[in-house]
């Protein structure tokens, strides 16, 4: 029994529109930062079909790295993320909208 | 039997992010994140990538969860209310999204090559081989990366710590 690997890109597309359409309508920010985490993890799905569809070891080499990258992004994220929500009292993006802290 | 893993592993997955994009409490939202992440594992195993569907689990749907929840209850976040913002986004993305969508699933669909299918156990890529190539080819790399672990550890510290 085999599947396409065009299965697979195609569900990553799908979960990859889907977290573009969270960031878009969530309106906490903490929603919006997961929305990112979908994305990213949409991502990775391709870089692992692909690299079962050409036998290459790089795309799962890629996926590790970008595992790394969201990990650090993550804590930094929401790091400022309370840095934030201390001094403005409110996690709305909306109502986040002055530059200075 | 792999069509029917893949079938099942990806309807969670889409439910799991529909699921996400339609509630408006956080901790909702997460904890569907976290459906996703555990299927996309399961997805990583049929693609015979072992180790990064255990790193998947351990990181993501372990790690990285559980500071969003950490955070989500540490700020006590409640739902979030209906703007003028989003109904705005839901009138103009949805359907942009929904388009995007559909292109890029056509696009993927009308031009499979002949080998370009998966079967169960047929390209496994074991952790000594990713080890091999990630501290053999790339050490430099994979060093950097840990002083960039490092940094944002510091600079998470100095962002999320008691201000003086």
């Amino acid at each position: 029994m085999t599947i396409p690997i065009a299965y697979y890109l195609t569900l990553s597309a799908i979960l990859f529109c889907i977290g573009v359409g969270a960031f878009l309508i969530k309106r906490n920010i903490i929603s919006v930062f997961m929305a990112i985490e979908l994305m990213l993890n949409a991502v990775n799905l391709t870089f692992v079909a692909f690299a079962h569809m050409w036998r290459q070891i790089g795309g799962q080499i890629f996926v590790f790295f970008v595992m790394v990258v969201a990990a650090a992004e993550a804590a930094v994220g929401l790091a400022i993320i309370l840095a934030i929500f201390r001094t403005r009292n409110t996690l709305d993006v909306d109502r986040i909208d002055l530059m200075k802290l | 039997m792999y069509l029917a893993l893949f079938i099942v592993f990806g309807l969670l997955c889409i439910g799991g992010a529909l699921n996400l994009l339609f509630r408006r409490h956080p901790i909702d939202c997460a904890l569907s994140l976290i459906v996703v992440m555990t299927s996309l594992a399961v997805l990583y195993l049929l693609l015979g990538a072992e180790f990064l569907a255990a790193a998947q689990v351990i990181v993501y749907s372990g790690a990285i969860m559980v500071l969003f929840t950490f955070v989500i209850m540490l700020l006590n976040a409640g739902s979030e209310e209906r703007t003028h913002g989003s109904a705005a986004a839901y009138a103009a993305g949805m359907p942009g999204i929904a388009a995007i969508a559909g292109l890029l699933a056509f696009l993927f669909l009308s031009q499979n090559g002949p080998a370009a299918k998966a079967r169960l156990g047929d390209y496994e890529v074991s952790t000594g081989a990713l080890s091999r190539v990630l501290f053999r080819d790339l050490l430099l790399p994979f060093e950097v990366t840990s002083v960039l672990i490092l940094v944002a550890i510091v600079g998470a510290i100095a962002l999320a710590g008691k201000e003086h």
